[in-house]
């Protein structure tokens, strides 16, 4: 009996103790017209040895392609330390840190990730973890929702120019309490959102603002006007940023002459591998004087009773145990496993690491640019400054060109024109520190096959 | 396991806890770094002058050694199930078998990008494919969505998929959701997300859903009721199909919170119950890790009439081959709840862990956990401790209740929970379900042998007999481990959230 300890002397004996002829006799209280007759779909249980056969046949199936696909989820190096620490079973295995005293390895690790977040994004509070980044996205507009005493509207202005996923997460998730989106266009020249865009809504009286820095484009933004703007019009910005870029970019606490009043973003890229979308985790940090509406846990340092310091969750009394259906949110989790790599991760790179992660990414993707438009009829389609991700305009529909890459064993991108149909054939690409030279010249000769 | 009295012995002589860790701050120094881990060259980037960072992030500065002796340090400062029992009353603290892991991080699987195309996907989308099927087996329903990344995150989309459905309705004055008083705080929580209104039903003194009060209060506008089965009052809800029928009779639906689905897999499903959406937690039933609070896995099964609402995307076949399905196959969907499929990589370890136990590893599950929580409950009546439900089988779980230590000896669900540690062991849930006073909720999963049983009942009487001779030195504990109680109030009052120099 897989995983099941008991033999037949404990069977009897337990069963002896408790008084019962059987274990079917435990389910008594259950009506016997309502018992199970028998699993059908659920195959007959494997041997690990013949689990690992299938599970390696399966990944053996689906191959490694040369990745070139950003879109909200980044390949970068992770250091070998980062995952066999965090899957020792003490990380692995332990339960969300209720019992403080038997959970100071994950707590102190928590208080060491909210620190290193508040370095990144310049802002001075984090919580332990969202679910992702469009979920982060989605709560921290409800969050503003509570904290905006000034627009109650609950009008959000949201760029266009944004992680569609993220869009419809947002929508999902936040509806059903009156939120309502606008979207902010975005220049087709520049890929951008300028202030302009954002300032015909004068007068809308938003509670948030949404900043994309870099936008979904890859595009960067004049974060500091559209800041100053969204503040002069009483409403609390929401920067959505991706970490890795924080490294080379302004953090968005100080973006304006106030600095931005929540952030949050992707944690992927900071030491999760790609794992076909998850788990990641998002991240959310804000002001200081937000700390009470934020959702979701947050770690504290205090001391014990001999006066030692030590760390616990705090703040319990926003939460759904407490709280229950009053709470800032229904959310009881963070991705504790996820942020353990993220604190690792972080600490092995260190600003110069992650500095030089970024400039090398943002270096490759020029290069994969300038080598993709050598090729007749590919061009860039935006002009002006960019983190890691650019947009390419194909001759001819995107989807075939992609199928074509794949059988060269090359993931191309992101085919925009379903979301995007205004930009025609539009491709976003990515090519991050771990794509080397020869990566970027096999793609630029399969692409060429593929376009002749 | 045996018990040894040195956790007293030690802290009576003042004995030494586990040594404190620095902060990885305290430790960094200007000019430190792990070289091997980024690029060697360095390249200088063109960003206008506004957009660029003018101080580095204060990051720490350490060497590899450092961070790989820090971290591991850190770890070793946890309890974990590799290392000690969780009796952790709903939380379903089971073996997360290692095979599960390693395969879960094949390198394919984990280089796998999210928007890979379906012709370099197929093994992937099999196995997700196979646990929708193997989920919908268990569970007795139609669907399976496998999207939502925790279990709150299910229950949110098991309402908004209630909600979608009146809505489709046309019968949009469905406003409200019944919620038993024994319910998760994340029932009600959930509710009010979706801008539902909640009403308590009560529970009666046998631990049922008081039949007569849920009669008086449903109606046209009753949206639906969530209920946990078996309850967090670790006792199977008998008159499930009256109640089915009282909701179902008023229009309304019926969501089955999978929180306690481990007392019951293959052995009852919550289709046959009548529920037509449950939730369930793959980070307790289908023993994927809790990783310290996450991440959680909340999959979703629906009955028929729920099947359009699916959150996505969901995997189907067509012919041999899976593909994705989104908002153009599921048009009514109640949309997508994550950046991309959910906790891929937790999904991945829920399917090897399903197809280990296979069809007859599913029952044996509730089997032997309910046997596990009977015995212990039996074990700890005839020693004298006083069960909230004695007239009632447990489930996989049940509640002790220290109403009469507390009023005879100022004896504490937090004490003992506390002093447990000492011994060895994690705690048991306490002060929940809210209803019973000074309880412990106490679930040992089908994957303890009966000798940690024994042993968790001889430190639970040890600790008691300490407390009648001095309730002090209980209250005291723990003594062992990395800190002693902390002040939680000082916690909350005087907010210390980061590390600041100085």
């Amino acid at each position: 009996m897989p995983f099941i300890p008991h033999t037949e002397t404990d069977i009897r004996e337990m069963l002896a103790v408790i008084g019962a002829p059987n274990t079917d006799a435990l389910f008594s209280e259950i009506p016997a017209e309502l018992r199970c007759k028998g699993l059908k779909q659920v195959p007959p249980g494997l041997a690990e040895m013949d689990v690992s056969r299938l599970m390696r046949a399966r990944a053996a199936t689906d191959g490694t392609l040369i990745n070139f696909c950003g879109a909200g989820a980044y390949e970068h190096h992770i250091p070998a330390a980062v995952w066999e620490i965090t899957t020792r079973g003490e990380f692995y295995s332990a339960y969300t840190p209720y019992q403080a005293e038997a959970s100071q390895g994950t707590l102190q690790l928590l208080y060491e990730y909210q620190t290193m977040m508040c370095a990144l994004t310049g802002m001075e509070v984090s919580n332990a973890s969202m679910y992702d980044g469009a979920s982060a996205l989605a709560e921290s507009l409800l969050m503003a929702v509570r904290a905006n005493a000034v627009n109650a509207s609950g009008k959000v202005l949201l760029p266009q120019a944004l992680h569609p996923y993220y869009r419809e997460v947002v929508q999902a998730v936040t509806h059903a309490q009156g939120l309502r989106m606008t979207p902010v266009p975005y220049d087709v020249h520049s890929g951008t959102t300028a202030v302009e865009a954002y300032s015909q809504f004068y007068g809308i009286a938003p509670t948030a603002v949404v900043i994309a820095q870099p936008n979904f484009f890859g595009r960067l933004e004049d974060v500091d006007a559209i800041t100053d703007w969204a503040h002069a019009q009483g409403a609390l910005v929401v920067a959505l940023v991706n970490p890795v870029s924080l490294a080379l970019l302004k953090p968005p606490g100080e973006w304006g002459a106030k600095g931005a009043d929540i952030c949050v973003g992707d944690g992927q890229p900071l030491g999760a591998p790609l794992s076909s979308g998850g788990p990641y985790f998002g991240f959310l940090t804000a002001k200081q004087a937000l700390v009470r509406q934020m959702p979701g846990r947050i770690i504290g340092r205090t001391v014990d009773l001999d006066g030692r310091p030590g760390y616990a969750l705090t703040l319990q009394a926003r939460e759904q145990h407490i709280r229950r259906s009053k709470a800032t949110s229904n959310i009881c989790t963070n991705q504790g496993l996820l942020v353990t790599a993220a604190t690792i991760h972080m600490s092995l790179l260190g600003a110069d690491g992650l500095e030089r992660v970024a400039a090398h990414s943002m270096h490759n993707t020029a290069a994969l640019i300038t080598a993709l438009t050598a090729i007749k009829g590919v061009e860039a389609v935006f002009s002006g400054s960019g983190f890691h991700e650019a947009v390419l305009r194909l001759p001819k529909a995107v989807a075939p060109v992609l199928e074509a890459l794949a059988a060269q064993n090359i993931l191309g991108g992101f085919d925009l024109s379903r979301h995007f149909p205004e930009l025609g054939h539009a491709l976003l690409v990515c090519a991050t520190e771990t794509r080397s030279a020869d990566d970027i010249a096999a793609y630029a000769a399969a692409l060429r096959a593929a376009l002749a | 396991m045996s018990l040894a009295p040195d956790p007293i012995k030690r802290a009576l002589n003042g004995g030494a806890p586990a040594a404190a860790e620095p902060l990885i701050f305290e430790v960094s120094r200007p000019g430190r770094r792990a070289v091997a881990q980024s690029p060697l060259a360095t390249v200088a980037v063109a960003l206008p002058a506004a957009l660029k960072r003018k101080t580095p992030a204060a990051l720490p500065q350490v060497s590899e050694l450092q961070a790989v002796r820090h971290f591991t340090r850190l770890s070793q400062l946890n309890f974990s199930i590799d290392t000690h029992f969780y009796p952790l009353g709903s939380c379903t603290m089971k073996y997360n078998p290692r095979a599960c892991n390693t395969l879960a991080m094949l390198p394919q699987f984990l280089g796998r990008h999210p928007l890979a195309p379906e012709s370099h996907s197929q093994g992937f989308l099999a196995c997700m494919y196979e646990l929708q099927e193997i989920l919908k087996d268990v569970t007795g329903m139609a669907g399976v969505s496998l999207t939502p990344m925790a279990g709150a995150q299910g229950e949110f989309a098991g309402v908004a998929m209630i909600r979608a459905y009146h809505q489709a309705r046309k019968d949009e004055a469905r406003t409200e959701i019944l919620v038993p008083d024994a319910a998760h705080g994340t029932n009600p929580a959930t509710a009010t997300m979706l801008g539902m209104k909640v009403r308590e039903i009560p529970t009666d003194a046998q631990g049922d859903v008081d039949v007569e009060a849920l009669k008086a209060v449903v109606g046209p506008q009753t949206a639906g009721i969530m209920l946990t089965n078996p309850s967090t009052l670790g006792v199977f809800e008998r008159n499930i199909k009256l109640i089915a029928q009282i909701v179902h009779e008023a229009g309304g639906l019926l969501y089955y919170d999978g929180a306690n689905l481990n007392a019951i897999l293959g052995e009852v499903r919550p289709g046959d119950m009548g529920f037509d959406v449950i939730h369930m937690n793959l980070h307790k039933t289908f023993s994927t890790p809790h990783g310290g609070g996450g991440p959680g896995a909340g999959a979703v099964g629906v009955s028929e009439r729920l099947r359009p609402f699916m959150p996505i995307p969901v995997v189907g076949k067509a012919g041999d081959a899976y593909k994705w399905l989104d908002e153009r196959d599921l048009p009514q969907s109640i949309g997508r709840l994550s950046t991309f499929m959910g906790n891929a990589g937790v999904l991945l370890r829920a399917y090897i862990y399903a197809r280990l136990l296979g069809r007859e590893g599913m029952h044996r599950v509730a089997e032997f956990a309910t046997l596990n929580a009977n015995y212990l409950q039996t074990r700890l009546r005839e020693r004298g401790f006083d069960l909230a439900f004695p007239t009632r089988r447990a489930s996989h779980e049940f509640i002790v209740t220290l109403k009469r230590q507390k009023q005879a000896i100022d004896l504490t669900a937090t004490d003992i929970a506390k002093r447990l540690l000492d011994y060895g062991f994690h705690a048991p849930t306490v002060y929940f379900p809210l209803l019973v006073p000074e309880c412990l909720l106490i679930e040992p999963t089908e994957t303890e042998d009966k000798e940690t049983l024994d042993s968790f009942v001889e430190a639970l009487c040890a600790i008691w007999e300490e407390a009648k001779q001095d309730i002090a030195f209980v209250k005291g504990a723990p003594y062992t481990m990395p800190v002693r109680r902390l002040d939680d109030v000082r916690a909350a009052r005087q907010l210390n959230l980061r590390y600041q120099p100085g």
